[in-house]
C-alpha cells in the first residue's frame, strides 16, 4: 500500500512564483529503507521542481523496475507516473515524449535498470538526444533482490556479502558523454547543495540530460569494503565545479572572474555559471570531459558536478522534424486525408 | 503433343536471380493483365538474400476470379541458369518453356511433351543496348515483350504502363519500350502460332484495385490518425513502415512549416519498438508498430504490461515461417497462439484477421478504435503473402466524416466537473472498461500512477489478494465486452442441412472459396465460416454447433486456430479436423480439395460420397 503524508502543515508555507508550496511537489510516503540515498535524491527533485516553478501536472515521471524505480511514487503526486518494466524506461519515455513534446519528462532508473538489462535502451535514448531528464540512482547493487553486485560496482568493492567484485565497473557518465547525451552530471545523494542545481540545469536543458546520482544502499552496500558507501564516497569525492543556475528572466547579480568560470546558455535562455576549480576543464568538449573523469579515477576519486554540456545538439523532435504542436492534440481534421483522397488513391491503383 | 490451350486461365512462372531487377519487369506483366480487366494474382517466392540466389514470381491468371495459389506451371520464363533443370521439369505437360537461347539447352533437357521457345535474350539485349547497367534490367523487359506476342497482349497496354511509370523521366521510358518491341518482333518472326494460351480483355474487373497488404495497412494507419510509430526492421513487415513514411510525407506535412504530423522512430530492437508504442498511447497519441513472429516474442513482456495496466496498443504481425528464424521470406499463419496469449501470467490479446488489402486498410484502421475503446493491445494478423504480394481487391473505403473512437478518456472539463471520486481502474459502467486520463490535462485532478504491479481501483499499489482478484476478474468482463465489438465473421450457408462446414481465416480464404466452388460444381455444397477476430463471437460457436463435419484450414503445423477454438469455446476436439499447409508457400485450392477427399469421408453421407467420386478431382 502507498500512504499519503499527513495533511498537517505550517499554515504559511512559502509559495513559489507559480503559486505552489513545496508540499504541492511531494508524493506518497516512501517505503524504502530508512536512510536510503534514493529518498534524498527524491527530495532534491522536489526542491528543484519547487525552485524552478514547474507546474506539477505538466511533469511526467517514468521509471523501470527496482528500488530507484519505485521513487516516482514519492514525489510529485500531481503528476502522471508510469512504473514500467525492467530496463525499458527509455522507450516508454520516448513514446510519451513523441506524443506530447510540451511536458517535462523525468525518467528514473537505477544501475541495474540502466547498466545491465536496460543498457541498449539507455544507449539509444542518448543517441537520439531525447528531451528527457534521465536520473540514475546508482548504488552499485541490486537492492530489491537483496544485494547482488550490479555492473557499476567497482572492481574489488565488496557489499554486505563480503565477496569482492571481480569485474570492471561501467562508468555511465563516460558512456553518456560518448553516446551523445547533451548534458551529463554526477551527483551524490548526500550533497543536496550540489544536486539541486544539477537537477535544475537538467530540467532547463533541451535534450537528454543524464544525471548519475551516487545513492548509497544502506541495507546491502554501505559496508566498509564498499566503494559506494556513504563514508567512502564522502572521503573520495572530487568536485569539478560549483554551480549557479540562473533561470530565464532573472538578473545575474554575482560577478564571475574570467578564467575560473564558464557560462553556458541553455535552450530556454537560462544560464549556468560554473565555478571551476581548474580553469583548464572545458565542459563543452567531449574529449576533455572524458579525460577529466579518467584522470580523477586514476587517483581513486569520483568526479562530481556538471561533467559535460552542449546545448547546441538537436533533440529528437528536431531531428525528425516533427510539428511543434503536441501530436496527442491533433484530430481527424489534422490527421485524416479524407474519403475524396482515398478515391484518388484507389484510382491510381487501378 | 497436346498443347495447353486456354484463355484467361493459366499459371506462369518467372525464374530469376534475385537482385537482377526482374521484379519490375514481372510486375509490369502482372499489371498489364490486371489492366485488361482479368483477375490476376502474382506471388513472389524469394530467398532470404539480397543478390544472387534464385527467386520465382508466380502469376495466376483466372477469369473466374480464383486468386489463391493453384499449383502447377503452364508457362515458364527461365532466365536463371542455376535452377534451369528444375524449372524445366516443373512445366506441366502441354506447357511452354521460354528460355534464353544465347546458350543452347544442355543435352539432358529432353522433353517432347512441352513447347520450347528459345529467345536469345542476352544477344538481343547486347546488340541493342550498350550501357551494362541497363542491359541487365532491359533483358527482363525483352521477355515481357516476348510474352506480349505469345499471349496476344496488346503491346500498347505495356508501353502505356511504362510511360506511366516513367512519367517524370521520359528518357528512361524510351529504352524500355524499345526492349519490349525487340522481344515482341523477334517472337513474331520466329514463333508464330506457337502458344495456345492467351489473355483477352475482360469485364471481370471494373472497380478493383491492385495493391499489397502492407501498403494498405500503412494507409489505414494514416487514416486512423496514428502519429507515433516505434519499429525495428524485420521481413516481411518492414515495408509497412516504409509505406507509412511515404504516405505521411504526402498527407501529414504542415503546410506553413513543412514539419511532420507524425513521429516515426526506428528503435534499437522490438522491445523498444513496443515500449515507444505503449508510451505514446499512454500519453494520448495513436501509436502502432509493425513486426513479425520473432518481434512478437521479444515484445511479449511489454504486451503483458499493456494488458495489465490497460494501455491501448496497435500491432501488426506480418507472419512468416517459424519457429526461430525459420524461413524468413516464406509465408505462414503460425503466430496465433503466441499473439493471443502473449506474455506471462493470465493474458489474452485481441486479434484481427484481414484477408485482402481492403481489409488490411479497414481492420487496420478499426484496430486503433478498438485498442482505445478497450484500452488493450490489438494485433492485426497479416502474413507475408498478404503483406508483400500484390492482390486484386475491392477498393478501400473510408466513410466521409468518420470520427475516431478515442474510448473512455476524461477531458479537462470532464475532470473539472467530476462529482464522484475517480478511479483509474474503477468499473463504473459495468462493461469492464474504466476511464483513463492523459498527462497534463488538469492541474489537480486525474493524475495517477500507472504500474505493472498489482493495483487497486484507484491505481494504488496493492498486495491485497481480494483487490488483485477483483481486478483480474474485471479484465474478463472487459474481454466479454470485447466479444461484442469485434468485426463479425463471414458466414456462408450453402447447405441447409449443415453437413460440412469449413473454417478458415486470412490468406487461406481465397483457396478455401475456390475449393468450395469446385465441390459445388461436383454437386457437394459446403458451408463456410471466415473468422475475422479473436475473441470469438457467438456466431462462431453456433456455426460449429450446427455442423456435422468441420474442417479448420490453416497455414501452420499445429492447428493453432483449432486450439484456440477448442480452448476458448469449449469445443470437443474430435469435432474439428485440421487441414494444414506448412510448406511456406501460400495454400492452394487443390491442397484443400485433396485434403477433404482424403479425410475420413465415411463420415460424409454415402450419397454425397458418390457425387464426389463421379465429379472427379480438381
Amino acid at each position: 500500500m502507498s500512504h499519503a503524508h499527513p495533511n498537517f502543515r505550517h499554515p504559511k508555507q512559502p509559495e513559489n512564483d507559480a503559486g505552489y508550496t513545496r508540499r504541492d511537489y511531494e508524493g506518497a510516503i516512501s517505503t524504502l529503507c530508512a536512510g536510503c540515498g534514493h529518498d534524498s535524491t527524491t527530495n532534491a527533485i522536489i526542491q528543484a521542481c519547487f525552485e524552478l516553478n514547474v507546474e506539477p501536472h505538466r511533469v511526467v515521471k517514468i521509471s523501470g523496475i527496482g528500488c530507484s524505480s519505485k521513487t516516482p511514487a514519492y514525489f510529485l503526486s500531481r503528476s502522471h507516473g508510469f512504473n514500467s518494466v525492467h530496463g525499458r524506461m527509455p522507450s516508454i519515455a520516448t513514446g510519451a515524449n513523441m506524443a506530447n513534446r510540451d511536458l517535462l519528462y523525468i525518467g528514473i532508473s537505477g544501475d541495474g535498470d540502466t547498466a545491465s538489462i536496460g543498457m541498449g535502451q539507455f544507449a539509444h535514448a542518448l543517441r537520439r538526444n531525447l528531451n528527457l531528464n534521465y536520473i540514475c540512482m546508482n548504488n552499485g547493487c541490486y537492492g530489491l533482490t537483496k544485494g547482488q553486485d550490479s555492473a557499476t560496482a567497482d572492481r574489488g568493492s565488496a557489499s554486505k556479502k563480503g565477496i569482492p567484485n571481480p569485474y570492471e565497473s561501467i562508468d555511465l557518465c563516460e558512456l553518456a558523454i560518448e553516446l551523445g547525451a547533451s548534458y551529463v552530471a554526477r551527483g551524490f545523494s548526500g550533497d543536496k547543495k550540489q544536486l539541486v542545481p544539477l537537477l535544475k540545469g537538467a530540467m532547463a536543458h533541451n535534450g537528454l540530460a543524464f544525471i548519475d546520482v551516487i545513492s548509497p544502499c544502506v541495507t546491502f552496500n554501505n559496508t566498509a569494503s564498499s566503494t559506494k558507501s556513504y563514508h567512502y564516497v564522502r572521503e573520495h569525492i572530487e568536485t569539478t565545479n560549483t554551480f549557479d543556475f540562473v533561470p530565464l528572466q532573472q538578473e545575474i547579480l554575482t560577478h564571475y572572474d574570467e578564467g575560473t568560470s564558464q557560462e553556458v546558455t541553455m535552450h530556454d535562455g537560462s544560464i549556468i555559471h560554473l565555478h571551476k576549480v581548474d580553469s583548464s576543464k572545458d565542459l563543452t568538449s567531449r574529449q576533455k570531459a572524458v579525460n577529466n573523469l579518467e584522470k580523477e579515477k586514476e587517483k581513486g576519486r569520483f568526479l562530481t558536478g556538471l561533467l559535460y554540456v552542449n546545448p547546441q545538439i538537436e533533440e529528437t523532435h528536431d531531428l525528425i522534424n516533427s510539428t511543434l504542436y503536441p501530436l496527442n492534440t491533433l484530430t481527424e481534421e489534422d490527421l485524416c486525408p479524407g474519403s475524396e483522397i482515398l478515391d484518388r488513391i484507389n484510382s491510381a491503383l487501378r | 503433343m497436346n498443347k495447353i490451350e486456354r484463355i484467361n486461365d493459366f499459371v506462369i512462372r518467372f525464374c530469376n536471380v534475385n537482385g537482377s531487377g526482374s521484379a519490375s519487369a514481372n510486375n509490369l506483366f502482372a499489371k498489364a493483365v490486371f489492366r485488361l480487366g482479368v483477375p490476376v494474382s502474382p506471388k513472389n517466392i524469394f530467398p532470404s538474400n539480397i543478390q544472387g540466389l534464385p527467386t520465382w514470381y508466380e502469376v495466376r491468371v483466372n477469369e473466374e476470379g480464383f486468386l489463391g495459389r493453384r499449383g502447377g506451371i503452364d508457362i515458364t520464363v527461365a532466365v536463371n541458369r542455376q535452377t534451369l533443370f528444375g524449372d524445366y521439369q516443373d512445366v506441366l505437360p502441354g506447357g511452354y518453356f521460354i528460355y534464353d537461347s544465347t546458350k543452347p539447352l544442355p543435352e539432358n533437357f529432353r522433353r517432347d511433351d512441352i513447347s520450347e521457345i528459345g529467345i536469345p535474350l542476352t544477344t538481343l539485349c547486347n546488340e541493342a543496348f550498350s550501357n551494362p547497367k541497363l542491359r541487365q534490367l532491359l533483358k527482363n523487359i525483352i521477355y515481357v515483350g516476348v510474352l506480349s506476342f505469345l499471349l496476344d497482349i496488346d503491346l500498347s497496354i505495356l508501353t502505356g504502363s511504362i510511360q506511366k511509370q516513367f512519367k517524370k523521366k521520359p528518357k528512361l521510358a524510351e529504352p524500355n519500350i524499345k526492349a519490349l518491341e525487340i522481344g515482341f518482333s523477334y517472337t513474331r518472326d520466329h514463333y508464330p502460332d506457337t502458344c495456345k494460351i492467351s489473355v483477352r480483355k475482360s469485364d471481370k474487373l471494373t472497380n478493383e484495385i491492385m495493391m499489397d497488404g502492407n501498403s494498405a495497412f500503412a494507409l489505414g494507419a494514416v487514416y486512423a490518425g496514428a502519429t507515433v510509430t516505434g519499429w525495428y526492421p524485420i521481413t516481411p513487415s518492414t515495408s509497412i513502415i516504409e509505406a507509412f513514411e511515404k504516405y505521411t510525407n504526402t498527407y501529414r506535412i504542415e503546410e506553413d512549416t513543412g514539419k511532420k504530423k507524425v513521429a516515426i522512430i526506428q528503435a534499437e530492437d522490438e522491445l523498444a519498438a513496443i515500449g515507444i508504442v505503449i508510451g505514446g498511447s499512454w500519453n494520448g497519441a495513436r501509436a502502432f508498430t509493425a513486426t513479425s513472429g520473432p518481434g512478437i516474442s521479444l515484445m511479449s513482456e511489454l504486451l503483458g504490461l499493456a494488458y495489465f495496466a490497460e494501455i491501448p496498443a496497435v500491432l501488426v504481425d506480418v507472419q512468416r515461417t517459424g519457429p526461430s528464424t525459420g524461413m524468413p521470406t516464406r509465408t505462414q499463419q503460425s503466430d496465433l497462439l503466441a499473439c493471443a496469449y502473449a506474455s506471462h501470467g493470465d493474458t489474452k490479446n485481441i486479434l484481427l484477421f484481414p484477408c485482402d488489402p481492403r481489409e488490411c486498410f479497414e481492420l487496420g484502421a478499426d484496430a486503433f478504435d478498438l485498442a482505445e475503446r478497450l484500452q488493450t493491445p490489438v494485433i492485426v494478423m497479416s502474413d507475408l503473402d498478404l503483406g508483400m504480394n500484390d492482390h486484386v481487391s475491392a477498393p478501400m473505403q473510408w466513410e466521409s466524416g468518420r470520427k475516431y473512437d478515442r474510448g473512455k478518456v476524461l477531458s479537462a472539463d470532464d475532470l473539472e466537473n467530476l462529482k464522484e471520486k475517480w478511479g483509474r481502474y474503477l468499473d463504473v459502467d459495468g462493461d469492464g472498461i474504466c476511464y483513463r486520463t492523459v498527462p497534463g490535462s488538469h492541474p489537480t485532478k486525474g493524475a495517477y500512477f500507472t504500474r505493472g504491479t498489482s493495483h487497486n481501483q484507484y491505481a494504488a499499489y496493492t498486495e491485497e489478494s481480494s483487490e488483485y482478484e477483483a481486478n483480474m476478474k474485471r479484465l474478463l468482463v472487459k474481454w466479454q465486452t470485447a466479444r461484442t465489438l469485434m468485426p463479425s465473421p463471414r458466414i456462408k450457408i450453402r447447405d441447409p442441412e449443415y453437413t460440412i462446414g469449413l473454417i478458415f481465416y486470412g490468406t487461406s480464404t481465397h483457396a478455401a472459396y475456390e475449393s468450395i466452388s469446385r465441390f459445388s460444381r461436383d454437386g457437394l455444397e459446403i458451408n463456410s465460416l471466415r473468422v475475422r477476430a479473436f475473441p470469438f463471437q457467438d456466431e462462431v460457436i453456433e456455426f460449429i454447433n450446427q455442423h456435422k463435419i468441420l474442417f479448420v484450414i490453416e497455414q501452420n503445423r499445429d492447428g493453432q486456430l483449432r486450439t484456440l477454438l477448442i480452448n476458448e469455446c469449449e469445443i470437443d476436439p474430435a469435432r474439428l479436423q485440421s487441414i494444414l499447409n506448412i510448406d511456406g508457400l501460400p495454400i492452394a485450392a487443390s491442397f484443400i480439395t485433396d485434403a477433404i477427399h482424403g479425410s475420413n469421408l465415411t463420415t460424409i453421407p454415402e450419397s454425397l460420397q458418390k457425387q464426389n467420386k463421379t465429379g472427379g478431382k480438381q
